[in-house]
């Protein structure tokens, strides 16, 4: 089959960002049969293929793009599969550009120009096969029953999010009794109340959560564990003979600065779990949100992305991204940061929040917008010296402060772990940041039988890690009751 | 889907409703919370839990009618099913060691209090109940809190029940003719447990409040019901509801509790007229 040597990808259908920064629509529209076939012929086939290396979960890369560019999507789906139980998730969220695409050979080809080298050639677009493949088998692949023998041995599994769905699937597909254990009202985790429809729509997740329920895995929403029940009582009362505990890192961060309580000041989940979990942005909903004209959001990863670009879907004028390093550090998945600029999220880098100001005019009595954000203060920031997370620490410019008008601030620094588990289960120790300390082999905790994975022990990170750690622990679960 | 297995009216816009709900039923202490949503696409609330019955699985919840949700829960009768019923949420309240102790409602929050009292009525405590309404056509719980209370203490802002006046008035009374409170625990409107705390500051007794912000997920993650305690950011869901109230800002906690209001009273409206038109 002849490669295709074009030095860029096969550009991905999206929406007008002008149209697209109004609508809570899926920005991108993905690849047709005909420029999925195209991409897959830039695959060079590599015979000790890097890309591999640099998924989570070692998809066989190309030999599922073999078959894309053959013409068999379904056989494609089956080989991607074997390896990820939610491909049409990580198609669309995955920082490609760091993992399998970071090192796709293609994307190492300098490009020349009359023998000149101009610039290096793209990746090939994995994650978009990867999307592709998915959705074409979701809409035509037909409903076979799934036939699986069961083992007659239960694991519980603590929250609905990537990790926790990941490892439910390997073990169901395995004949395990599995149950997930959910907290809020919907099963999904941050894929539910966290990543935006217009990034990944909800029907999405949903129908993946349905394949696992066709595998037997039962979802009981509505249980706290920590709370309702405790895992001391899963292990003793209810029989499971092991349990994975992914129960993410929720708790939001603020900065400690004055005129975070303010009216019109958002944590990033608070604000995107209105808009995702409880639908606000819905004329008819049920639970309030603001729409704010003039938006600062705070922090540069793919959260502050989403929150940033949901304010210009809430109807803002003026949304701005503050970030205190430059835009080579900033973490976000770069298609997320080329979306943003797109529709418009105006980038204030190398500047820093140092205060909220509020409107304090008058009394709560006579004016209405008593204690409501009115502006941010920020300082300028210049990069010193790298720190010990390897990035240049940022560092104030004495006597540079501006100020932002602005109605609305919302805090995208990060999230760190929730405590509740660890707060109820004796036994199971965290870190000084207060993830769940685990073997690195088995992804087991300090106490026997109970195994974590993703944000809870990792600290926010990504869906394709969180998966990883499930699909490992998984593996060790199984190992341990065939064992037994 | 939760059952409701029993419903009455406390007074006409105050309502108790026993759900069924049997593994919260078994773990829930006083001072904690459930969350529940009345129908597939409805608003999450936080109602603090009134009491349990662990034989029969069941969880008593008292709600004031003031939004569109309470609304549509008010309509909601025997039989019917509430969509999600979560908890229990947040800390109980540390009720253990006391021996004297006021525990102080004010309106609607004395359906949060009287799990209180009836907890350290069981634990030994000497119990002062001081409860406060607008007027007599308000009150709610009192053969519940006589049945629990050593001392019960009746106040209306108009004088139409028990004394005229305010609990903080009545609280004072008590201190000043030698009452010694080793604790006080003052659940009600921000704006009385701000008063009390006032007061007790003066007096130098501990003392605990109950808080009610607003609130999404309940389980520490959205941030939205964070409360000042002692100048330090803390989450009432997770490390609350019940702070110590000489740390609480009671001033920024009111401000935080108005940002919906507008929207909230809008929705109530169309709601409301939304029944209105079912019943035509």
């Amino acid at each position: 089959m002849a490669i295709d040597m074009s030095p860029k990808k096969h550009s991905m259908p999206t929406q007008d960002p002008l149209v697209r920064a109004h609508n809570f629509k899926e920005v991108a529209l993905g690849y047709s049969e005909q420029i999925a076939m195209a991409e897959a012929k830039r695959c060079l086939d590599c015979k000790n293929p890097q890309c591999v290396t640099g998924c989570p979960v070692q998809i066989n890369i190309p030999a599922f793009i073999k078959e894309v560019a053959n013409g068999d999507f379904e056989k494609a789906y089956q080989i991607i599969t074997e390896s990820s139980s939610l491909p049409a998730i990580c198609g669309r969220v995955c920082p490609q550009e760091s993992q399998c695409e970071g090192k796709c050979i293609r994307g190492k080809m300098p490009v020349r120009e009359n023998a000149k080298i101009i610039g290096m050639s793209e990746p090939v677009g994995i994650g978009r096969l990867e999307r592709f493949v998915a959705d074409y088998h979701r809409l035509h692949a037909e409903q076979r029953p799934v036939e699986i023998k069961k083992n007659g041995h239960k694991v519980a599994i603590v929250g609905s999010g990537p990790s926790g769905l990941t490892c439910a699937g390997d073990l169901a597909k395995k004949g395990y009794d599995v149950t997930i254990y959910e907290a809020l009202h919907l099963a999904g985790g941050v894929l539910s109340y966290g990543i935006p429809e217009f990034r990944l729509p909800k029907d999405i997740v949903q129908s993946e959560i349905e394949g696992l329920k066709e595998l037997g895995v039962k979802v009981e929403t509505d249980v706290v564990i920590g709370q309702t029940l405790t895992i001391d009582e899963l292990l003793d009362d209810y029989g499971y003979e092991a349990i994975f505990v992914g129960s993410g890192a929720g708790l939001p961060k603020f900065m400690g600065i004055p005129g975070e309580n303010a009216k019109g000041v958002y944590s990033a989940n608070e604000f995107l779990t209105r808009i995702n979990l409880m639908k606000a942005y819905l004329d008819d909903s049920e639970t309030p949100i603001e729409h704010p004209k003039r938006v600062a959001v705070v922090g540069g990863g793919n959260v502050a992305m989403d929150a940033c670009r949901s304010a210009l879907r809430l109807g803002a004028e003026k949304v701005y991204c503050v970030y205190r390093r430059s835009m080579a550090e900033l973490p976000a998945r770069r298609e997320e940061v080329e979306h943003a600029e797109e529709e418009g999220v105006d980038f204030k880098l190398l500047n820093n929040p140092i205060e909220i100001i509020e409107d304090r005019d008058g009394t709560a009595k006579s004016n209405p917008n008593y204690g409501t954000v009115k502006a941010i203060k920020c300082i300028k920031m210049e990069l010193g010296e790298p720190d010990a997370s390897g990035r240049r620490r940022p560092v104030p410019v004495p006597d540079s402060e501006f100020i932002l008008d602005v109605d609305c601030v919302i805090m995208a620094l990060g999230t760190s772990p929730n405590p509740l588990i660890k707060n109820t289960t004796p036994g199971i120790e965290v870190n000084s940041h207060g993830c769940l300390v685990v073997n690195e082999q088995t992804n087991e905790t300090t106490k026997a039988h109970v195994y974590a994975g993703g944000d809870a022990v990792t600290g926010a990170a990504t869906v394709i890690l969180a998966m990883g750690a499930g699909k490992k622990a998984a593996k060790a679960i199984d190992e341990y009751i065939t064992s037994k | 889907m939760f059952k409701i297995l029993s419903k009455d009216a406390l007074n006409q816009t105050v309502t108790r409703m026993n759900i069924e709900a049997p593994l919260i039923a078994k773990k829930a202490k006083a001072g904690q919370f459930i969350i529940l949503r009345v129908d597939e696409n409805g608003e999450r609330i936080p109602l603090t839990v009134a009491g349990t019955d662990e034989t029969n699985g069941t969880v008593e919840i008292i709600f004031q009618v003031v939004g569109a949700t309470t609304e549509e829960l008010n309509h909601k009768n025997a039989g019917d099913y509430l969509s999600d019923f979560v908890g229990p949420l947040g800390k109980p309240t540390e009720l253990e060691g006391y021996k004297n102790v006021a525990v102080i409602g004010g309106g609607a929050g004395c359906a949060i209090a009287l799990p209180e009292a009836r907890a350290l009525h069981k634990l030994g405590a000497r119990v002062t109940s001081i409860v406060g309404f607008r007027n007599r056509d308000l009150v709610i719980l009192e053969k519940e809190f006589l049945e629990c209370s050593d001392q019960f203490v009746r106040m209306s802002d108009d004088g139409s029940w028990g004394e005229h006046g305010l609990v903080t008035n009545a609280l004072e009374k008590l201190i000043l003719s030698g009452g010694k409170f080793d604790c006080v625990i003052a659940i009600g409107p921000l704006i009385m447990m701000k008063f009390v705390c006032e007061l007790t500051k003066k007096y130098n007794i501990k003392t605990i409040c109950s808080m009610n912000p607003i609130m999404i997920d309940g389980t520490g993650m959205c941030g939205c019901c964070r409360v000042m305690v002692d100048g330090k950011m803390k989450f009432a869901c997770v490390d609350g509801p019940d702070f110590d109230g000489h740390q609480i800002d009671f001033d920024s906690a009111m401000l935080r509790n108005t940002m919906y209001r507008p929207w909230e009273k809008h929705k109530y409206e169309e709601t409301c007229n939304l029944f209105k038109k079912e019943v035509k």
